[in-house]
């Protein structure tokens, strides 16, 4: 007779089957049998968070440090309910997560048992797939299978739900075997003629652009490696969407910095104006695109995504290669080399006015800002942090906000996986836990929270965990005050009535540190702040670093609402534009 | 031009809509019919009827039929969102207008009054393929398979002979000829 195995042990099995090192969790009392098997299972360390949207989040930046599925163990009720936010956020963003939660056992389900809910009902449309196990001989195949529908196609979130009697009931352990194609696997099988058809258009084209986002992260290393051969081998621009930073080098003097609402004045005037976009990897959202009807007009779009819903469903595109990004541009490689041999000779001059054009609209310096003295300018922070870390392998991430565009917009990144933000979501408070999990990911290394004080003040309580592991993240506050990015709508918008984005009674968040356990550090000055970050990065601890900065500061440029992308404002430094913004009404 | 004072675009021109009949395979499991729904409550999109059952047991599958309406772009994007759907195995999608599809809905009408009116109420019915199931001296049952726009009107013009209840079904299609939808 074969072995039987409680489902709590096959739980584990197929976590060490699919090499989980780490699962991020909070223990209750539908998920008391799987925590009480822990204990017996060394290769699969348990991180405790103090919430179980901070387990999701750390899952997320745990995954998409690494590229591995982030796991999650919650408790029925309020344990799934607490950690929605956190797949949404993986489901806009496609990143892969395997949450499992508790459930109530099988008889008392539909009853409003004590912490029962509706687990799968509520996360069905924020996940990719989910379960509700009430077959002890279905676990090990829906575990299985579930690990394998977060990691192909385009990732995403997954969750399965155990109830406890499932958790306790035996069974035999099928191992895991290949399976036959799912969904969304198969989507890699696009034609040579696409790819010559890609590269015709790039060998007429004399205004080109490549316009790239988080796919090709997603889709590994090696895809930002061929990425970069691609860009160089084309001599064209390339604009990044916010989660595409570091797909390819930021101070790379093809790069035109990130593109849409808050992107740089060139990247968006040379999406506007460009005869030939390439997408590759991103997925035309509304931050992006602006005004879809006037959004890039007079261009051929082609759109490479693995994701084929994604295909035509804000813009309309000329050619559409369906498939893996690595693979993509490794067929687009071959071709353009086999039947292009001297294609970046008869480029250059066929784009040298396309970046004569690009320059012009470089020396606009979109991203400056007028310094201060007295005051530490947000942008000016994030440049000091950016220039004394830059030569560190620095891994970043945020919160939701005007820090986070400035982040975006300031912070130059050179490799993938560096980069960790709530882009589709938007979740505040996402920043905090997710260094969490990459610092659990990446113990050696720095890992920075650009934060905002309003944001971090949702997930605060995670500070503990990080205290708990000794994960020395540095958790860097631009504290203006506000909630900046309300208050600057406000400002531009509804006539600056700040109505609630004022908070009053902030913790002092040095003594917030220290009552935690960690180190605080503040800065009021321009001229204290690289000593003090100095003295952040030489503290081998967890540091909430509170920089106080101008509470008036605005982001830009900026594409304001309703408008394209050739209509951007820019700065208070751009004495032209401030003419116009000093009337203040020409907004919209 | 109003002043708008949205983080977000405004809406663009409202395009033409059609009709079309999706056809969706699913495995027949918990859940499956909510995920479809949900899928389309979610993004927004239309269902004027829905039919459902299981027809093949042995392999465990469902046909699902949506009658919607959308854009061209919609209508692609209801498609590809069902695809990725993990218990779907396909989705053919028909155009109302498509000669080559044979849609039918079924109605059952109950009929009460003299036998003067329920005759003529039952002529009225004769060209969709009248079945009378249930009969007493004052009230009928009355089976109709027809489309979508006769049963309405059937609906309204048996009011004045005594239909004092209706029931009817979804849509259900079926392609002519001996070809079938992979």
């Amino acid at each position: 007779m074969p072995k039987l195995f409680s489902g709590a042990e096959i739980v584990f099995k197929c976590l060490e089957d699919q090499d989980v090192s780490h699962i991020f969790g909070y223990p209750g009392g539908a998920v008391l049998p799987i925590y009480d098997e822990l204990k017996n299972h060394n290769t699969v360390k348990h991180i405790l968070v103090r919430h179980e949207q901070g387990a999701g989040h750390a899952a997320e930046g745990y995954a998409r440090s690494t590229g591995k599925p982030g796991v999650v163990l919650v408790t029925s009720g309020p344990g799934a309910t607490n950690v929605v936010t956190a797949l949404t956020d993986a489901y806009m963003d496609s990143v892969p997560l395997v949450c499992i939660s508790g459930q109530v056992p099988t008889h008392l389900i539909g009853t409003d048992a004590f912490q029962e809910c509706d687990t799968t009902g509520i996360t069905r449309p924020c996940t990719k797939h989910n379960w509700l196990v009430k077959d002890i001989n279905d676990l090990a195949e829906v575990m299985h299978k579930a690990f394998e529908v977060a990691t192909t196609g385009r990732p995403g979130p997954v969750l399965v739900d155990i109830p406890k009697d499932i958790q306790f009931q035996k069974t035999p352990y099928k191992k895991l075997r290949k399976k036959k194609k799912l969904n969304g696997v198969s989507h890699n099988n696009f034609s040579q003629e696409k790819i010559d058809e890609l590269v015709h258009l790039m060998s007429k084209a004399t205004k080109p652009i490549f316009y790239t986002g988080g796919g090709v992260i997603n889709s590994g290393p090696r895809a930002s490696e061929l990425l970069r051969e691609l860009v160089y081998t084309t001599g064209f621009p390339i604009t990044t969407t916010l989660q595409g930073l570091g797909s390819f080098p930021g101070d790379d003097n093809q790069f035109l910095g990130m593109l849409g609402m808050h992107g740089t004045y060139e990247a968006n005037n040379a999406m506007y104006e460009c005869d030939l976009m390439i997408n590759i990897g991103a997925r035309f959202d509304d931050r992006i695109t602006g005004k879809i009807d006037e959004f890039s007009p007079k261009s051929k779009k082609v759109h490479i995504d693995i994701d084929p819903s994604s295909i035509n469903k804000n813009v309309k595109v000329d050619l559409a290669i369906v498939g893996d990004v690595k693979s993509v541009i490794t067929s687009t490689l071959k071709t353009l080399r086999k039947s292009k041999l001297n294609f970046i000779k008869s480029n250059k001059q066929k784009t040298s006015k396309w970046w004569e054009k690009i320059q012009k609209w470089r020396s606009k310096r979109s991203l400056d800002y007028i310094g201060s003295e007295e005051t530490i300018k947000p942008q000016y922070a994030i440049e000091r942090l950016y220039e004394l870390t830059k030569d560190k392998d620095t891994f970043i991430t945020t919160e939701v906000g005007q820090h986070q565009m400035w982040a975006a917009q300031h912070y130059k990144f050179n490799k993938p996986n560096r980069w960790m933000t709530s882009g589709g979501l938007g979740t505040m408070g996402y920043g905090l836990p997710a260094a969490v999990g990459v610092q659990i990911a990446h113990p050696q290394k720095l890992v920075i929270d650009i934060a905002g004080e309003a944001s971090v003040l949702m997930t605060m309580q995670e500070m503990s965990t990080a205290v708990q592991y000794s994960l020395p993240i540095k958790i860097f506050i631009l504290n203006n005050e506000y909630m900046g990015m309300v208050r600057q709508w406000q400002e531009l918008l509804h006539d600056k009535n700040y109505s609630e984005s004022y908070t009053a009674a902030l913790p002092d968040f040095v003594q917030m540190a220290e009552a935690y356990g960690c180190v605080g550090i503040r800065a009021k000055t321009p001229e204290e702040l690289d000593d003090k970050i100095i003295e952040m990065l030489n503290t081998d601890r967890p540091v909430i670093f509170d920089c106080l900065v101008d509470k008036q500061e605005n982001c830009f440029p900026m594409i304001p609402s309703g408008k394209p992308h050739n209509q951007m404002i820019l700065g208070p430094k751009d004495k032209k534009e401030t003419k116009i913004t000093g009337k203040g009404r020409t907004l919209v | 031009m109003p002043k708008s004072k949205s983080a977000y675009s405004v809406a663009g021109k409202k395009e033409k809509l059609d009709t079309h009949i999706i056809v969706v395979w699913v495995d027949n499991e918990a859940g499956v019919l909510a995920r479809v729904v949900g899928l389309f409550s979610g993004r927004g999109y239309n269902i004027e009827s829905l039919a459902v059952a299981e027809i093949d047991q042995k392999l465990n599958i469902s046909r699902i039929t949506i009658v919607t309406t959308g854009t061209p772009q919609v209508v692609d994007q209801i498609k590809l969102q069902l695809k990725k759907l993990v218990p779907v195995h396909k989705v053919a999608d028909f155009k109302r207008e498509d000669k080559n599809v044979i849609f039918k809905e079924m109605a059952l009408f109950k009929l009460v009054g003299t036998n003067g009116k329920i005759e003529k109420a039952i002529n009225a019915c004769k060209k969709y393929n009248a079945v009378i199931l249930d009969s007493t001296n004052r009230s009928k049952v009355v089976q109709v398979t027809a489309l979508r726009r006769e049963i309405d009107k059937m609906s309204n013009d048996l009011k004045k002979y005594g239909l004092v209840s209706i029931s009817r079904t979804g849509a259900v299609a079926m392609t002519r000829g001996e070809k079938v939808f992979k």
